[in-house]
């Protein structure tokens, strides 16, 4: 048993936001109650003192590239789910572009072997939606639900045709499944390395505008109208974008969207030509980010998902052009969240919900804090002040473009299925 | 480390009464002038190869043509100043194949610039003979080279250094000799 | 005297102010006056060894950075993308690792990539000057440009610069845009449109007079400069343009020449073809200072690797050791 103490309990899905005392037995929540009223059935319990700390549900991240099989240079499910802990993450859900794709059952089953082998935190797969995400063949979808699937994707790239995304949505409906799509339209991308705009032309780099991505978003939306499959738009980057997707909800359209934290804090005019800094879709203008931020705030925005992509520093150390996409994300994603909440754009509530019900949502499941619930936490200060060194990180990669910088507030456990997965 | 003046060795009307003997001499010494041609380098050697030049008209009408040579790519030191000196242009209107030149300079001290501007000098073209004229003269040579025309030789001591001032230049005209003192 | 300006690296001309330049400028005149020396190799940076890394082919640049380290007596290291271990599958950055381990005193790099030697710039403890790299900078070529226009007009200060063709893919117009929006230069960019992006416009610092233009006659009218650059006719990841459309439209001829000043100045960074971006009357014209460029550019070149590897920056000695 493991009581958490003196907290500040805040809890999204019942609005809850009061110190409480919380009882974990086994890997379930026993109970939750006013501070010391759980004192005699916690006798024995190890204890956790949480004070000045808030106590939320376990942190969810929808979105992440866990390398293995196949990249295990770059990360490995043990180094990934470690980085994911140590930034307060109980459950995360891996691409499935690796190599071998996850398209198939077998793949499924081994990843998830590997994970209860010796991961920190829960691994819920997204499995491919076409054969090696090639966009021709449905993959084995069925069979990867049964193997534990959580949700559909042929992130890394779009999926790749409106036809093709209809039979997958249709299908996935049956099945009850999310489609995540990570919207491209291939011959805008063609080539290009970041946000075309004032810093691409200045730089000499070839930009993609936002359009690239909202045309993809649009696209989605009515094919995701045809089937009313629920549809998720991965790492939105754009305020064209965003107002699709609002546009969608207002129709009642099963369509949700998440944001990663590199796009709601820096913009293209971030980009040098540091390659710690080169990610896809990429870092867009600050009129986008400002909208991405009022969308988290105002609810249209129902995830904060890293995307956490590592690459090995020997495939990142080259010319930009050359260096493949991607940043990572685990352990800076709740320190940029609460930089916003400090700013007053986001309340500490909304930004729990990001983290917590909003992907639980995407993925229909519950969560929340309350008897019986999986005994998953996320404690996390609001005041600590570290700074994030790359060269510190649980991952095996260093290719964050957050190296150096000072944060205020970070987790400070990662409680998953009622054990200690993670302490500061 | 500061520079302490320790004797004036020249005034200006000393500067000019040496310039203008120098005029005499070259005159003197050269068996004709239709194929001479002074060569000042530069900073402080363009000035005095231009007032010695003026000198010479006044002897017996001669107009002999002055040209300018910018050393800094012919060093053999550049590695080794800490300042690295800003290139100005040479400036040698004349051509240099056979010509009778006297390269005229402020100070002769190690020699070394006097090399350097012979290189120059070489690379412009092959001259029938090239002197050396110079206002003072201090000894420590480290290389084979002598003055013909000297205006005033001096003892000097390694901490010692020559400061030349000409009024083309520094607004002022005097020839002193400073310290640097620890 | 002592320089005002010291150069670590030559990477663009952007972080350069007209100070800068106007200095890179007068030193390169006793370069160009070397030019007309019958002996023209100087000792001055004997002992020392360039680095010429040209990832991307090039004859003309490459012959000219060569001939300015040899005419000042320095030795050369001479990598040529085509035979040179890249195809192997080696990284850049090793390849310049391997260079710098061999201690040259300087890097020339010419790379297809944007940024590249800024990379290698942050990578290694070695002056790199930019040949070129992918379509952002060409540094020492605004620099002849600018050679070339001051020689020829007396100034730089408020010309009016036509730049012609592809400016969007050019690192040359980038280069010369940069510059001369430093003198305060009214500067017209004219070409196909979609090379033509509005953020070019942001180039400039705020009060700049820049201008795009699709229509070549409006362009060129009262010109004192037309630059005029090279088409390169397969693109990448673009639909190419058919070069009779260009020819149409953007050849340089004399016909339309005559809209700029009577004395305009026509410039290209070559290598020309003639018949397409420039007609030959024009190219050979007496308003074309192209072999003018070519002269200037070993001109500022040798000045670029006289300033940045001539003295030793790390020395200790003293001035009075200096010419006596």
């Amino acid at each position: 048993m493991l009581l958490i103490s003196h907290g500040r309990v805040l809890d999204p899905a019942s609005g809850t936001d009061a110190p409480r005392d919380i009882l974990l037995d086994g890997d379930r929540i026993a109970a939750v109650a006013p501070h010391g009223q759980l004192a005699s059935r916690a006798q024995g319990a190890e204890l956790f003192d949480a004070k000045n700390l808030i106590v939320a549900p376990g942190f969810i991240d929808l979105h992440c590239h866990l390398r293995e099989p196949g990249g295990e240079s770059s990360e490995t499910i043990e180094t990934g789910t470690r980085a994911a802990a140590r930034g307060g993450f109980t459950a995360v859900c891996p691409m499935p572009n690796t190599r071998p794709v996850n398209d198939n059952a077998s793949v499924t089953r081994s990843i998830l072997e590997r994970a209860a082998a010796i991961a920190s935190v829960r691994v819920w797969p997204i499995g491919a939606a076409s054969i090696g995400s090639k966009g021709e063949a449905l993959a084995e979808i069925a069979a990867m639900k049964q193997a534990g699937i959580v949700a559909v994707s042929d992130d890394g790239r779009p999926i790749a045709t409106a036809k093709l995304l209809r039979q997958v949505m249709e299908y996935c409906r049956a099945l009850d499944l999310p489609v995540i799509d990570h919207c491209e339209d291939s011959s805008l991308f063609a080539g290009a390395v970041m946000r075309e705009g004032k810093q691409s032309v200045r730089l000499g780099l070839r930009g993609m505008p936002a359009a690239t991505e909202s045309l993809a978003v649009a696209r989605d939306v009515q094919v995701g109208e045809l089937t009313s499959c629920r549809l998720h738009i991965a790492h939105l980057s754009a305020r064209s974008s965003l107002e699709l997707v609002r546009a969608a909800k207002a129709k009642g359209l099963p369509v949700t969207c998440e944001v990663t934290p590199h796009h709601f804090t820096l913009t293209d005019e971030d980009v040098q030509y540091d390659t710690r800094y080169k990610m896809n879709p990429p870092l867009a203008s600050r009129e986008d980010r400002d909208a991405l931020i009022a969308g988290l705030a105002d609810g249209s925005v129902d995830a904060i998902a890293t995307d956490h992509a590592p690459h090995e520093p020997a495939l990142k150390d080259v010319e930009f052009d050359r260096a493949p996409f991607g940043v990572t994300g685990f352990e800076t994603a709740l320190g940029l969240g609460l930089e916003l909440v400090h700013a007053g754009k986001l309340s500490l509530m909304r930004l729990v919900e990001l983290f917590t019900l909003g992907p639980a949502r995407v993925l229909g499941i519950p969560r929340r804090i309350a008897e019986n619930e999986p005994g998953d936490l996320t404690i996390f200060s609001t005041e600590h002040k570290w700074t994030f060194r790359a060269e510190e990180s649980a991952s095996k990669s260093r290719n964050s473009p957050f190296d150096g910088r000072e944060f205020r507030g970070a987790p400070m456990a990662t409680i998953v299925a009622g054990r200690l997965a993670y302490q500061r | 480390m500061r520079i302490v003046e320790k004797t004036q060795l020249m005034t200006a009307t000393e500067i000019d009464r040496t310039v203008q003997r120098l005029a005499h001499e070259i005159v003197e010494k050269s068996g004709g002038t239709s194929n001479l041609a002074l060569i000042g380098i530069r900073r402080r050697g363009v000035p005095l190869a231009k007032r010695i030049a003026q000198a010479m008209r006044g002897i017996d009408g001669v107009d002999v043509p002055v040209g300018i040579l910018d050393i800094t790519l012919y060093r053999d030191d550049l590695s080794k100043v800490a300042a690295q000196p800003v290139l100005q242009s040479s400036d040698i209107p004349f051509p240099v194949d056979d010509k009778d030149l006297v390269v005229v300079d402020d100070v002769l001290y190690t020699g070394r610039t006097i090399r350097a501007a012979m290189n120059g000098l070489f690379d412009l073209g092959r001259p029938k003979r090239v002197r050396l004229c110079v206002l003072i003269e201090r000894g420590h040579r480290e290389l084979p080279i002598e003055a013909t025309f000297v205006g005033r030789g001096v003892q000097t001591s390694d901490t010692e250094i020559i400061e030349v001032r000409l009024n083309e230049i520094d607004q002022e005209e005097r020839v002193m000799l400073v310290e640097r003192v620890p | 005297m002592v320089v005002p300006f010291r150069f670590g690296h030559m990477l663009g001309i952007e972080p350069l102010s007209a100070e800068e330049i106007l200095f890179l400028l007068d030193q390169s005149k006793p370069f160009q006056e070397i030019q007309r020396h019958p002996l023209k190799k100087l000792a001055t940076l004997r002992g020392k060894t360039v680095a010429l890394a040209f990832f991307e082919p090039s004859t003309r640049t490459r012959i000219s950075f060569a001939t300015a380290a040899a005419r000042l007596g320095a030795d050369q290291m001479n990598l040529q993308a085509e035979s040179s271990s890249l195809k192997k599958g080696e990284s850049l950055l090793d390849t310049v690792r391997t260079l710098d381990a061999m201690k040259p005193d300087c890097i020339v790099m010419r790379h297809s990539s944007s940024g590249a030697p800024d990379f290698v710039a942050r990578n290694l403890s070695l002056p790199v000057i930019n040949a070129g790299d992918g379509t952002h900078e060409h540094p020492t070529q605004a620099l002849l440009d600018a050679l070339t226009i001051r020689d020829r007009r007396g100034t730089l200060k408020g010309l009016n610069v036509t730049i012609l063709g592809d400016i969007l893919h050019s690192r040359v117009a980038r280069s010369n845009i940069h510059l001369l929006s430093k003198f305060g230069c009214r500067i017209t960019l004219c070409g196909p449109a979609m090379w033509l992006p509005r953020e070019l416009e942001c180039l400039v610092p705020a009060g700049t007079s820049i201008r795009r233009v699709t229509r070549i006659d409006e362009a060129l009218e009262g010109a004192d400069v037309v630059l005029t650059l090279r088409v390169q006719q397969e693109r990448l990841h673009e639909p190419a343009l058919a070069l009779d459309e260009y020819i149409l439209q953007y050849q340089l001829t004399p016909q339309r020449l005559r809209r700029a000043k009577p004395d305009a100045l026509v410039l290209h960074p070559g290598p020309m073809v003639r018949g397409l971006e420039i007609d030959p009357a024009v190219a050979d014209g007496p308003q074309s200072c192209v072999l003018e460029q070519v002269t200037n550019g070993l001109a500022v070149r040798m000045a670029l690797l006289f300033l940045m590897i001539g003295a030793d920056s790390s020395s200790e000695r003293d001035s009075s050791h200096a010419a006596d």
